[in-house]
Protein backbone atom coordinates (compact mmCIF):
# COMPACT_ATOMS: atom_id res chain seq x y z
CA UNK A 1 0.00 0.00 0.00
CA UNK A 2 2.80 2.48 0.81
CA UNK A 3 4.46 1.60 -2.78
CA UNK A 4 0.90 2.93 -4.07
CA UNK A 5 1.26 6.15 -2.38
CA UNK A 6 4.86 6.75 -3.67
CA UNK A 7 3.95 5.83 -6.92
CA UNK A 8 3.48 9.49 -8.74
CA UNK A 9 0.08 10.26 -9.82
CA UNK A 10 0.75 9.45 -13.38
CA UNK A 11 1.21 5.58 -12.88
CA UNK A 12 -2.04 5.31 -11.96
CA UNK A 13 -3.32 6.59 -14.69
CA UNK A 14 -4.30 3.73 -17.04
CA UNK A 15 -2.85 3.44 -20.17
CA UNK A 16 -4.75 2.55 -22.99
CA UNK A 17 -3.50 1.44 -26.52
CA UNK A 18 -5.76 2.55 -29.49
CA UNK A 19 -5.54 1.18 -32.87
CA UNK A 20 -7.44 2.92 -35.63
CA UNK A 21 -6.47 3.57 -39.22
CA UNK A 22 -8.37 6.58 -39.65
CA UNK A 23 -6.27 9.54 -38.41
CA UNK A 24 -9.78 11.47 -37.73
CA UNK A 25 -10.67 8.62 -35.53
CA UNK A 26 -8.05 8.19 -33.85
CA UNK A 27 -7.46 11.73 -32.52
CA UNK A 28 -11.03 11.57 -31.26
CA UNK A 29 -10.57 8.60 -29.21
CA UNK A 30 -7.52 9.78 -27.95
CA UNK A 31 -9.20 12.92 -27.15
CA UNK A 32 -11.77 11.25 -25.83
CA UNK A 33 -9.77 8.43 -23.51
CA UNK A 34 -7.42 11.99 -22.38
CA UNK A 35 -10.64 13.41 -20.84
CA UNK A 36 -11.64 10.31 -18.96
CA UNK A 37 -8.08 10.75 -17.16
CA UNK A 38 -6.15 8.43 -19.32
CA UNK A 39 -2.86 7.60 -21.13
CA UNK A 40 -3.13 7.08 -24.62
CA UNK A 41 -0.65 5.49 -26.91
CA UNK A 42 -2.60 5.48 -30.37
CA UNK A 43 -1.05 3.48 -33.53
CA UNK A 44 -2.54 2.86 -37.06
CA UNK A 45 -2.46 -0.40 -37.58
CA UNK A 46 -2.69 -3.87 -36.13
CA UNK A 47 0.65 -4.97 -36.46
CA UNK A 48 2.15 -1.85 -35.08
CA UNK A 49 0.05 -2.33 -31.59
CA UNK A 50 2.42 -5.76 -31.73
CA UNK A 51 5.17 -4.16 -31.87
CA UNK A 52 4.05 -1.66 -29.27
CA UNK A 53 3.60 -5.01 -27.18
CA UNK A 54 6.83 -6.67 -28.30
CA UNK A 55 4.35 -9.34 -29.55
CA UNK A 56 5.49 -9.06 -33.08
CA UNK A 57 9.34 -10.56 -32.68
CA UNK A 58 7.85 -13.24 -30.18
CA UNK A 59 10.32 -11.02 -26.97
CA UNK A 60 10.06 -13.22 -23.76
CA UNK A 61 7.61 -13.31 -21.55
CA UNK A 62 10.27 -11.19 -18.89
CA UNK A 63 10.17 -8.00 -21.33
CA UNK A 64 6.52 -8.44 -22.93
CA UNK A 65 4.94 -7.08 -19.59
CA UNK A 66 5.06 -3.35 -21.03
CA UNK A 67 8.35 -2.12 -21.16
CA UNK A 68 9.19 0.09 -17.92
CA UNK A 69 5.75 1.48 -16.66
CA UNK A 70 4.46 1.96 -20.52
CA UNK A 71 2.40 -1.44 -18.96
CA UNK A 72 -1.07 -1.33 -21.42
CA UNK A 73 -4.46 -1.30 -19.37
CA UNK A 74 -6.65 -1.85 -22.09
CA UNK A 75 -6.45 -2.32 -25.93
CA UNK A 76 -9.55 -0.49 -27.63
CA UNK A 77 -9.32 -1.33 -31.68
CA UNK A 78 -11.31 -0.84 -34.94
CA UNK A 79 -12.04 -3.76 -36.65
CA UNK A 80 -11.98 -2.87 -39.90
CA UNK A 81 -8.25 -2.03 -40.90
CA UNK A 82 -6.49 -2.93 -43.75
CA UNK A 83 -3.74 -5.53 -43.55
CA UNK A 84 -4.52 -6.87 -40.05
CA UNK A 85 -8.11 -6.85 -38.78
CA UNK A 86 -9.34 -5.81 -35.09
CA UNK A 87 -10.40 -9.64 -34.73
CA UNK A 88 -7.08 -10.95 -36.20
CA UNK A 89 -5.65 -8.56 -33.51
CA UNK A 90 -7.75 -9.23 -30.85
CA UNK A 91 -7.10 -13.43 -31.55
CA UNK A 92 -3.24 -12.83 -31.65
CA UNK A 93 -3.66 -10.86 -27.85
CA UNK A 94 -5.81 -13.30 -26.29
CA UNK A 95 -3.23 -16.43 -27.30
CA UNK A 96 -0.71 -14.62 -25.58
CA UNK A 97 0.08 -15.88 -22.15
CA UNK A 98 0.78 -12.34 -21.27
CA UNK A 99 -1.22 -10.33 -22.98
CA UNK A 100 -4.59 -12.52 -23.13
CA UNK A 101 -5.43 -10.54 -19.53
CA UNK A 102 -5.53 -7.13 -21.12
CA UNK A 103 -9.29 -6.41 -22.10
CA UNK A 104 -9.67 -5.26 -25.66
CA UNK A 105 -12.73 -3.47 -27.12
CA UNK A 106 -13.57 -3.76 -30.31
CA UNK A 107 -14.95 -0.67 -32.48
CA UNK A 108 -16.95 -0.82 -35.45
CA UNK A 109 -18.96 1.29 -37.74
CA UNK A 110 -21.14 -1.70 -38.56
CA UNK A 111 -23.53 -2.84 -36.38
CA UNK A 112 -23.39 -6.59 -37.05
CA UNK A 113 -24.21 -9.45 -35.01
CA UNK A 114 -22.19 -12.14 -36.28
CA UNK A 115 -19.08 -9.73 -35.94
CA UNK A 116 -19.83 -8.94 -32.51
CA UNK A 117 -21.17 -12.05 -31.07
CA UNK A 118 -17.71 -13.84 -33.45
CA UNK A 119 -15.48 -10.94 -31.29
CA UNK A 120 -16.85 -11.52 -27.97
CA UNK A 121 -16.55 -15.49 -28.34
CA UNK A 122 -13.23 -14.49 -29.07
CA UNK A 123 -12.26 -12.38 -25.47
CA UNK A 124 -13.51 -9.07 -26.72
CA UNK A 125 -14.64 -7.59 -23.40
CA UNK A 126 -16.62 -4.75 -25.26
CA UNK A 127 -18.22 -3.76 -28.56
CA UNK A 128 -18.69 -0.08 -29.26
CA UNK A 129 -20.24 1.16 -32.46
CA UNK A 130 -18.77 3.93 -34.02
CA UNK A 131 -18.73 6.81 -33.70
CA UNK A 132 -17.61 6.60 -30.33
CA UNK A 133 -19.01 8.92 -27.46
CA UNK A 134 -17.37 10.05 -23.94
CA UNK A 135 -20.97 7.74 -22.60
CA UNK A 136 -18.54 5.06 -24.03
CA UNK A 137 -15.58 5.51 -22.76
CA UNK A 138 -17.04 6.21 -19.62
CA UNK A 139 -18.52 2.92 -19.52
CA UNK A 140 -14.42 1.53 -20.00
CA UNK A 141 -13.59 2.83 -17.04
CA UNK A 142 -15.15 0.37 -15.28
CA UNK A 143 -12.79 -2.45 -16.47
CA UNK A 144 -9.85 -0.13 -17.18
CA UNK A 145 -7.74 0.08 -13.91
CA UNK A 146 -3.69 -0.05 -13.88
CA UNK A 147 -2.40 -2.93 -12.23
CA UNK A 148 -0.36 -1.34 -9.68
CA UNK A 149 -3.56 0.08 -8.33
CA UNK A 150 -5.25 -3.29 -8.44
CA UNK A 151 -2.42 -4.42 -6.33
CA UNK A 152 -3.05 -1.38 -3.51
CA UNK A 153 -5.63 1.25 -3.17
CA UNK A 154 -9.19 0.42 -3.09
CA UNK A 155 -10.82 3.53 -2.98
CA UNK A 156 -9.84 4.09 -6.56
CA UNK A 157 -12.96 5.16 -8.59
CA UNK A 158 -11.60 3.38 -11.74
CA UNK A 159 -11.48 0.10 -10.04
CA UNK A 160 -12.24 -3.48 -11.66
CA UNK A 161 -15.94 -3.73 -10.35
CA UNK A 162 -17.63 -5.23 -13.53
CA UNK A 163 -20.94 -5.99 -11.79
CA UNK A 164 -20.63 -2.04 -11.61
CA UNK A 165 -20.05 -1.97 -15.15
CA UNK A 166 -23.80 -3.66 -15.41
CA UNK A 167 -25.08 -1.28 -13.33
CA UNK A 168 -24.48 1.49 -15.75
CA UNK A 169 -24.71 5.05 -15.83
CA UNK A 170 -27.93 6.36 -17.05
CA UNK A 171 -26.08 8.03 -20.41
CA UNK A 172 -25.32 4.93 -21.68
CA UNK A 173 -29.29 3.69 -22.17
CA UNK A 174 -29.67 6.69 -23.24
CA UNK A 175 -27.40 6.12 -26.38
CA UNK A 176 -29.29 5.92 -29.41
CA UNK A 177 -30.72 2.94 -30.57
CA UNK A 178 -28.93 1.78 -33.41
CA UNK A 179 -26.02 1.00 -31.38
CA UNK A 180 -25.56 -1.99 -29.53
CA UNK A 181 -24.55 -1.12 -25.96
CA UNK A 182 -22.31 -3.55 -24.03
CA UNK A 183 -24.80 -3.43 -21.12
CA UNK A 184 -27.41 -4.85 -23.67
CA UNK A 185 -25.17 -7.70 -25.26
CA UNK A 186 -23.70 -8.67 -22.06
CA UNK A 187 -27.14 -8.56 -20.65
CA UNK A 188 -27.77 -11.72 -22.34
CA UNK A 189 -25.64 -13.38 -19.83
CA UNK A 190 -27.46 -15.01 -17.17
CA UNK A 191 -25.93 -12.62 -13.82
CA UNK A 192 -26.76 -9.58 -14.83
CA UNK A 193 -30.04 -7.87 -12.81
CA UNK A 194 -30.73 -5.58 -15.82
CA UNK A 195 -31.57 -7.26 -18.32
CA UNK A 196 -34.99 -6.10 -18.21
CA UNK A 197 -34.05 -2.79 -17.45
CA UNK A 198 -32.50 -1.72 -20.47
CA UNK A 199 -35.05 0.46 -23.03
CA UNK A 200 -32.42 -0.27 -25.81
CA UNK A 201 -34.11 -3.59 -27.72
CA UNK A 202 -31.29 -5.55 -28.23
CA UNK A 203 -31.64 -6.52 -31.54
CA UNK A 204 -32.33 -10.23 -31.52
CA UNK A 205 -28.83 -10.95 -29.76
CA UNK A 206 -29.95 -14.28 -28.64
CA UNK A 207 -28.92 -15.65 -25.34
CA UNK A 208 -25.14 -17.89 -26.06
CA UNK A 209 -25.84 -21.25 -27.09
CA UNK A 210 -23.76 -21.92 -23.96
CA UNK A 211 -23.13 -18.96 -21.17
CA UNK A 212 -19.45 -19.80 -21.48
CA UNK A 213 -18.39 -17.72 -24.30
CA UNK A 214 -19.82 -14.72 -23.19
CA UNK A 215 -18.95 -15.28 -19.61
CA UNK A 216 -15.40 -16.08 -20.21
CA UNK A 217 -14.40 -12.45 -20.45
CA UNK A 218 -15.71 -11.58 -17.33
CA UNK A 219 -14.52 -14.52 -15.78
CA UNK A 220 -11.24 -13.76 -17.08
CA UNK A 221 -11.56 -10.24 -15.95
CA UNK A 222 -12.85 -11.50 -12.42
CA UNK A 223 -8.98 -13.63 -11.90
CA UNK A 224 -7.28 -10.50 -12.35
CA UNK A 225 -8.85 -8.67 -9.81
CA UNK A 226 -8.36 -11.30 -7.57
CA UNK A 227 -6.00 -8.80 -4.96
CA UNK A 228 -8.57 -5.92 -5.13
CA UNK A 229 -10.90 -6.26 -1.93
CA UNK A 230 -14.14 -3.85 -2.47
CA UNK B 1 -28.10 45.50 -29.30
CA UNK B 2 -24.31 45.40 -29.50
CA UNK B 3 -21.47 43.71 -31.19
CA UNK B 4 -20.41 40.64 -29.26
CA UNK B 5 -24.12 40.16 -28.78
CA UNK B 6 -25.33 40.22 -32.23
CA UNK B 7 -22.31 38.31 -33.17
CA UNK B 8 -23.30 35.70 -30.58
CA UNK B 9 -26.77 35.06 -31.43
CA UNK B 10 -25.63 34.76 -35.32
CA UNK B 11 -23.31 32.14 -34.25
CA UNK B 12 -25.70 30.27 -31.83
CA UNK B 13 -28.42 30.58 -34.98
CA UNK B 14 -26.33 29.62 -37.78
CA UNK B 15 -25.48 26.74 -35.69
CA UNK B 16 -29.29 25.89 -35.10
CA UNK B 17 -29.75 25.63 -38.77
CA UNK B 18 -26.45 23.79 -39.66
CA UNK B 19 -28.32 20.96 -36.91
CA UNK B 20 -31.47 21.61 -38.09
CA UNK B 21 -30.63 21.35 -41.99
CA UNK B 22 -29.26 18.04 -41.05
CA UNK B 23 -25.47 19.24 -41.87
CA UNK B 24 -24.35 18.14 -38.65
CA UNK B 25 -25.73 15.31 -36.07
CA UNK B 26 -24.84 14.67 -32.43
CA UNK B 27 -21.44 13.64 -33.08
CA UNK B 28 -20.59 17.22 -33.70
CA UNK B 29 -22.18 18.30 -30.20
CA UNK B 30 -19.63 15.25 -28.73
CA UNK B 31 -16.93 16.99 -30.49
CA UNK B 32 -17.60 20.22 -28.76
CA UNK B 33 -18.36 19.02 -25.74
CA UNK B 34 -14.83 17.61 -25.60
CA UNK B 35 -13.05 20.83 -26.47
CA UNK B 36 -11.99 23.25 -22.94
CA UNK B 37 -9.25 25.33 -22.35
CA UNK B 38 -6.82 22.71 -22.30
CA UNK B 39 -7.63 22.38 -25.60
CA UNK B 40 -9.15 25.34 -27.27
CA UNK B 41 -8.85 24.23 -30.88
CA UNK B 42 -9.93 20.46 -31.08
CA UNK B 43 -13.18 21.07 -32.73
CA UNK B 44 -11.13 23.21 -35.43
CA UNK B 45 -8.16 20.04 -35.58
CA UNK B 46 -10.42 17.62 -35.74
CA UNK B 47 -13.02 18.98 -38.84
CA UNK B 48 -9.50 20.02 -40.27
CA UNK B 49 -8.45 16.31 -40.28
CA UNK B 50 -11.61 15.62 -41.90
CA UNK B 51 -11.07 18.30 -44.56
CA UNK B 52 -7.67 16.53 -45.11
CA UNK B 53 -8.46 12.98 -45.23
CA UNK B 54 -11.89 13.46 -47.16
CA UNK B 55 -10.21 15.05 -50.17
CA UNK B 56 -7.66 12.62 -50.43
CA UNK B 57 -10.43 10.09 -50.67
CA UNK B 58 -12.78 12.27 -53.34
CA UNK B 59 -9.45 12.24 -55.93
CA UNK B 60 -9.05 8.56 -54.96
CA UNK B 61 -12.58 7.81 -55.81
CA UNK B 62 -12.44 10.17 -58.95
CA UNK B 63 -9.55 8.53 -60.02
CA UNK B 64 -10.95 4.52 -59.30
CA UNK B 65 -14.15 5.61 -61.05
CA UNK B 66 -12.37 6.96 -63.86
CA UNK B 67 -10.28 3.79 -64.87
CA UNK B 68 -12.27 1.83 -67.95
CA UNK B 69 -12.48 -1.12 -65.45
CA UNK B 70 -13.83 -0.03 -62.46
CA UNK B 71 -12.79 -2.06 -59.09
CA UNK B 72 -15.45 -1.76 -56.94
CA UNK B 73 -13.58 -3.59 -53.78
CA UNK B 74 -11.43 -0.66 -53.99
CA UNK B 75 -13.97 1.91 -54.48
CA UNK B 76 -16.03 0.46 -51.37
CA UNK B 77 -13.10 0.62 -49.12
CA UNK B 78 -12.70 4.58 -49.94
CA UNK B 79 -16.15 5.01 -49.07
CA UNK B 80 -16.29 3.57 -46.78
CA UNK B 81 -13.46 5.16 -44.85
CA UNK B 82 -15.23 8.66 -45.55
CA UNK B 83 -18.29 7.18 -44.24
CA UNK B 84 -16.45 6.42 -41.10
CA UNK B 85 -14.54 9.35 -40.89
CA UNK B 86 -17.62 11.88 -41.80
CA UNK B 87 -19.57 9.81 -39.11
CA UNK B 88 -16.74 10.72 -36.67
CA UNK B 89 -17.39 14.34 -36.83
CA UNK B 90 -21.05 14.68 -37.37
CA UNK B 91 -21.28 14.95 -40.97
CA UNK B 92 -24.12 13.46 -41.59
CA UNK B 93 -25.26 14.53 -45.02
CA UNK B 94 -21.83 13.31 -46.19
CA UNK B 95 -22.22 10.14 -44.45
CA UNK B 96 -26.06 9.51 -45.74
CA UNK B 97 -24.43 9.69 -49.61
CA UNK B 98 -21.59 7.32 -48.10
CA UNK B 99 -24.34 4.52 -47.29
CA UNK B 100 -26.39 4.67 -50.92
CA UNK B 101 -22.60 5.12 -52.17
CA UNK B 102 -21.62 1.19 -50.59
CA UNK B 103 -25.11 0.38 -52.12
CA UNK B 104 -24.18 1.22 -55.41
CA UNK B 105 -20.29 -0.19 -55.04
CA UNK B 106 -21.87 -3.61 -54.04
CA UNK B 107 -23.93 -4.05 -57.06
CA UNK B 108 -21.37 -2.64 -58.90
CA UNK B 109 -23.48 0.02 -60.36
CA UNK B 110 -21.56 2.18 -62.36
CA UNK B 111 -23.94 4.92 -63.13
CA UNK B 112 -25.32 4.93 -59.39
CA UNK B 113 -21.50 5.33 -58.21
CA UNK B 114 -20.73 8.28 -60.52
CA UNK B 115 -24.12 10.03 -59.38
CA UNK B 116 -22.91 9.26 -55.74
CA UNK B 117 -19.80 10.53 -56.02
CA UNK B 118 -21.26 13.62 -57.50
CA UNK B 119 -23.80 14.23 -54.66
CA UNK B 120 -20.82 13.40 -51.74
CA UNK B 121 -18.57 15.93 -53.63
CA UNK B 122 -20.99 18.31 -53.74
CA UNK B 123 -22.04 17.41 -49.47
CA UNK B 124 -19.21 17.84 -48.58
CA UNK B 125 -18.21 21.16 -50.28
CA UNK B 126 -20.97 22.21 -48.74
CA UNK B 127 -20.37 21.35 -45.50
CA UNK B 128 -16.69 22.64 -45.93
CA UNK B 129 -18.35 25.91 -46.11
CA UNK B 130 -20.44 26.05 -43.24
CA UNK B 131 -18.16 24.84 -41.31
CA UNK B 132 -15.55 26.99 -42.30
CA UNK B 133 -18.11 30.02 -42.10
CA UNK B 134 -18.88 28.45 -38.09
CA UNK B 135 -14.92 28.76 -37.12
CA UNK B 136 -15.22 32.29 -39.07
CA UNK B 137 -18.12 33.55 -37.00
CA UNK B 138 -16.68 32.36 -33.39
CA UNK B 139 -12.99 34.08 -34.20
CA UNK B 140 -14.95 37.51 -34.76
CA UNK B 141 -16.97 36.86 -31.64
CA UNK B 142 -13.91 35.88 -29.39
CA UNK B 143 -12.29 38.90 -31.17
CA UNK B 144 -14.70 40.64 -30.09
CA UNK B 145 -14.49 40.03 -26.70
CA UNK B 146 -17.34 37.51 -26.86
CA UNK B 147 -17.63 34.21 -25.25
CA UNK B 148 -18.26 31.13 -27.28
CA UNK B 149 -21.87 29.76 -26.56
CA UNK B 150 -21.60 26.08 -25.52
Amino acid sequence: MEVCDLLPPDSEEVHVLAVDDSLVDRKVIERLLRISACKVTAVDSGIRALQFLGLDNQKSPSESDGFDGLKVDLIITDYCMPGMTGYELLKKIKESSTFKEIPVVIMSSENVLPRIDRCLEEGAEDFIVKPVKLSDVKRLRDYMTTREVKAGSQEREGGVRFTKRKLTEPADLDSSPPSVTSSSVLSSSPSSPLDSASPTPSPSVSPPPSPSPLDSPVTRLRMTTTTSAD
Amino acid sequence: MDAVAHLRNQLVDYTASLFQEGFLDDQFTQLQQLQDESNPDFVVEVVTLFFEDAERLLNELAKELGQASIDFKRVDAHVHQLKGSSSSIGAQRVQKVCIAFRGYCEEQNVEGCLKSLQQVKEEYWLVKNKLETLFKMKQQLLAAGGSVPM
